[in-house]
């Protein structure tokens, strides 16, 4: 068995388990149909001595049915698939977040402790994980077949998938979207580890956490300077911002959320604040998305302005 | 009827149109007109085998054998972009379509003769501007050309290689709108909407598709453009655009696009398989139906492309039961033609062999198409070699068997000629078990985990690879058989005579080749299609 097929996450068995049955009911109907077709194939043969009397060209009761049959077969299919897909698409409250960056042709990962891997994503096991995602450049797709995951990554979005590993070990990752040149050799290994053996990892390789670093790049970056408290620049406050509703120029209302918060950074001329001007400077090609995930770490910390203001 | 004919008639329309070269390029007749684009396709067919040679070479070795990463991927956008563009999309309706359509409903030619000869025109030139492409260095963006790899990033010929593609597609355009008023006003005394023969329902169901989905691909490819050559934004994250927008656009012509190669190829088989069998085709209004009903579903499941793009869960989920829904008349189509052979006088000939090779074919690929539409196994397959076998099972088990079988039924017919039978039969054959054992792996592949697009891959998934790259060549083998033996009918074929098969239908009443306006007088219809007896 190789180990891209091995079933190392918690809901690969139940993918597999839709799988395989959809496997048998199509082998099935591959046996009939094709049986049918040699039988008649064979029976029907010119020179053959079989009854050809009374043949119909059309039967309304039969194309009925070979109709409807395979319609409710597939609504039943559909609505199997439908539990497993929204399964896949919602992390369990309890997830831990990683971020994960994606460059031609590189993958770049973030534990929320700061600590960052290349190519490698090191996770414990039993653990719900949350990977939040976006890219650099291209579109790439982070997919890894043991867990039966996989999810594109978008330039200027972020895109999220989960998984709980099951199994201890390395299974391979791979980028499925192409992505140029290189698309052939971004993979990755994707490290279970024990929660002790992981604990550790982390510890051992711990640096500034990624919130420390974002309040570090929110005063070197000059965001302070407009969005400090003692500024005398007309901005807003961003204390207790992430989460709230904000009211925007246009008249329009939006959810600051990560997506609000990086374009906020990256396009700020696309969504201006009600009773702001639009003199925030965009950062775009300034600073990379790893930045700007820190920055949104920062932002999304129990009061950012509080430890603004210890420096 | 007159299978024992010596002769091949003096007045058809190879000999008699204008002579020469000029009397080709510049001739209004449909039947030369769908010969000149048998020649073209046949041309860009053997081009994209070439491509398709390379990678399969290529990846007998998990590091791969001969290319570097940047020439593979050039080769394989090459494959996709001429495969589908300058092959799948024109083969049967530009060909067999535009050669028989008149035929077939009694009309002396299309509705607009001259603008049939432009459509050519725009073929050729949009190839030769892609060929440009190649010459130049070549794309390496995948024939799905996505942004904003293909706006932004890529230093190849992208713009280049759009325009043939834009180009092209107002061939397409052409093509169908000549095709719905020639059904809709031509029709000769008597042929009524349901005494239409299958392969024109196909035709009239594939040219509602291209008229209707093709402005949107012309749209999207001036959009790379401009993106690329003035950096508007539309699809540029950093400039407030939406990389997915592309791929809504895309596919909401490049769905529709898969009926336009396989709606054709479903007509073609139901004539062939009709014939084989010698009685009326099971179900005639159910097979009639169902095409209209994928042609205008299929216009609704473009997302079952993205599932993982990034669209909405409850996106997913609309255009997931879509696709299942969609699949519907699919099967249908399936167990009709397997019901025609019930009682029938089953005779095997090549055009036989080719129809049944592709109902099986297409079964296999259609069956793997609901583990796809199944948005939760999508999850894991797409974007893997398992896309990959389950598209080549559709459109190359599909419709380039359908397209060969209609060749060889048709040949007869459109040359004058019969072809030797052994050798026609022994290739349909052996395309049927090279096709298999290249494609079936790359199914097993995709279940692995081996993602499409690689020149590169871990070992294990080897052993797998070579098999398949063995198939192809058995495959290419049996691709270039037709070519030589339906090349020597030419020279040695006996004459056909006006109906060799004992067909029914009109195209059979004229003679072989056709006289220049196809009858002498306007026929005359006063029963539906397929009346074999008994
Ligand atoms: C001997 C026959 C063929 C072989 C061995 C072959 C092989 C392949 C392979 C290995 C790929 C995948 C490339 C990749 O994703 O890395 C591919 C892609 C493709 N093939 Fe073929 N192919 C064959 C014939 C055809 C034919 C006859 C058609 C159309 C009529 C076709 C249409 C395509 C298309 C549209 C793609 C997608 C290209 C892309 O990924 O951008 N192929 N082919
Ligand atoms: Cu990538």
């Amino acid at each position: 068995m190789m180990s891209t097929t091995l079933q190392a996450s918690s809901i690969a068995p139940d993918i597999d388990t839709l799988f395989n049955t959809m496997l048998v009911v199509s082998s099935i109907v591959v046996a009939g149909v094709f049986g049918t077709m040699i039988v008649f194939c064979i029976r029907y043969r010119r020179g053959s001595p079989a009854d050809r009397t009374e043949r119909k060209s059309s039967s309304l009761g039969i194309e009925l049915a070979w109709t409807l049959v395979p319609l409710v077969l597939f609504i039943g299919l559909f609505g199997w698939s439908i539990g497993l897909w929204q399964r896949l698409q919602t992390p369990p409250a309890d997830s831990a977040v990683i971020y994960i960056v994606a460059k031609q042709w590189m993958w770049k990962a973030q534990h929320p402790n700061g600590q960052r891997e290349i190519n490698a994503l090191h996770v414990p096991i039993g653990q719900p994980i949350q990977l939040v995602m976006t890219s650099e450049d291209v579109i790439h797709s982070f997919y890894v077949p043991a867990f039966r995951v996989k999810q594109d990554v978008l330039p200027g979005r972020y895109t999220q998938l989960w998984f709980t590993a099951t199994r201890l070990g390395s299974f391979p990752l791979f980028c499925a979207e192409f992505c140029g040149t290189d698309h052939a050799v971004m993979r990755g290994d994707i490290d279970v580890m024990q929660p002790a053996a992981y604990a550790q990892w982390l510890r051992q390789h711990a640096s500034e956490t990624l919130a420390t670093r974002g309040a570090t790049l929110f005063r070197q970056l000059g965001c302070s300077g407009c969005h400090g408290s003692q500024s005398t620049v007309h901005a807003p406050d961003l204390a207790g911002l992430y989460g709230n509703t904000v009211a925007l120029s246009d008249g329009s209302r939006v959810v600051a959320d990560d997506r609000y918060l990086h374009d906020s950074i990256m396009l700020p001329a696309l969504q201006v604040v009600a009773g702001y001007a639009p003199i925030m400077p965009s950062y775009q090609g300034r600073i990379g998305e790893e930045d700007v995930l820190a920055l949104i770490a920062y932002l999304k910390s129990p009061a950012p302005e509080a430890a603004h203001e210890q420096h | 009827m007159n299978s024992t004919d010596r002769t091949v008639p003096v007045d058809n329309y190879l000999t008699a149109g204008e002579p020469g070269l000029a009397g080709w390029l510049c001739t209004h007749d449909h039947k030369r007109i769908g010969i000149l684009y048998a020649i073209g396709i046949t041309f860009f067919f053997f081009l994209g085998g070439i491509a398709a040679t390379l990678i399969r070479l290529n990846l007998i070795v998990p590091a791969g054998a001969l290319m570097s990463a940047e020439t593979y991927n050039k080769a394989f956008t090459f494959h996709g972009v001429v495969m589908v563009w300058f092959f799948l999309i024109p083969s049967i309706p530009a060909t067999l379509g535009n050669f028989l359509l008149p035929l077939m409903i009694g009309a002396r030619d299309v509705a607009f003769p001259r603008l049939n000869l432009f459509s050519w025109y725009l073929y050729v030139g949009g190839g030769l501007f892609t060929i440009g492409a190649l010459l130049l260095g070549g794309v390496d963006t995948g024939w799905t050309f996505y942004t904003p790899f293909s706006t932004m990033f890529s230093n190849t010929h992208v713009v280049l290689a759009v325009i043939g593609v834009f180009v092209v597609g107002f061939s397409s355009i052409l093509t169908g709108l000549n095709f719905i008023v020639t059904v809709h006003t031509m029709r000769t005394v008597g042929m009524h909407w349901f005494r239409l023969p299958l392969f024109v329902w196909a035709l009239y169901a594939t040219s509602l598709v291209m008229v209707l989905a093709t402005p949107v691909l012309a749209m999207t490819l001036s959009l790379i453009a401009l993106e690329r050559l003035f950096g508007v934004g539309i699809f540029d994250p950093a400039l407030g655009g939406d990389p997915l927008l592309f791929q809504h656009f895309f596919w909401f012509y490049s769905h529709p696009a898969v009926y336009i190669m396989i709606l054709p190829a479903m007509g073609v088989a139901s004539e062939l398989i009709t014939c084989g069998v010698r009685r009326r085709i099971f179900g005639y209004r159910f097979m009639a139906w169902s095409m209209m009903a994928i042609a205008v579903i299929g216009f609704m499941v473009w997302g079952h492309h993205m599932f993982v793009a990034g669209q909405s869960m409850y996106a997913g989920i609309v255009f997931s039961i879509l696709s299942f829904v969609v699949a519907v008349p699919s099967a249908i189509k399936v167990f009709n033609w397997v019901a025609t052979l019930h009682k029938g006088t089953i005779d095997f000939h090549a055009p036989m062999l080719y129809a049944l090779g592709f109902v099986g074919l297409f079964m296999l690929g259609g069956l793997t198409g609901l583990f796809l539409a199944a948005t939760a196994l999508d999850v894991n397959l797409t974007d893997t070699y398992f896309v990959v076998a389950h598209f080549h099972y559709i459109m190359v088990g599909g419709s380039v068997m359908a397209y060969l079988g209609g060749i060889h039924y048709w040949w007869p017919k459109i040359t004058g000629r019969l072809y030797p039978e052994g050798p026609a039969r022994f290739a349909a054959i052996l395309m049927f078990f090279g096709f298999n054992l290249t494609f079936f792996p790359q199914y097993l592949l995709g279940y692995l985990g081996m993602p499409r697009r690689y020149h590169a891959y871990p070992e294990p998934f080897q052993w797998l690879n070579v098999l398949s790259s063995a198939g192809a060549s058995i495959l290419a083998a049996s691709y270039l058989m037709p070519l030589c033996y339906l090349g020597w009918s030419l020279w040695r074929g006996a004459a056909a005579g006006p109906n060799p098969w004992r067909a029914t239908g009109l195209e059979w009443t004229t003679t072989s080749p056709p006289p220049v306006h196809n009858f002498p007088l306007p026929p005359v219809v006063n029963e539906g299609p397929y009346q074999y007896c008994p």
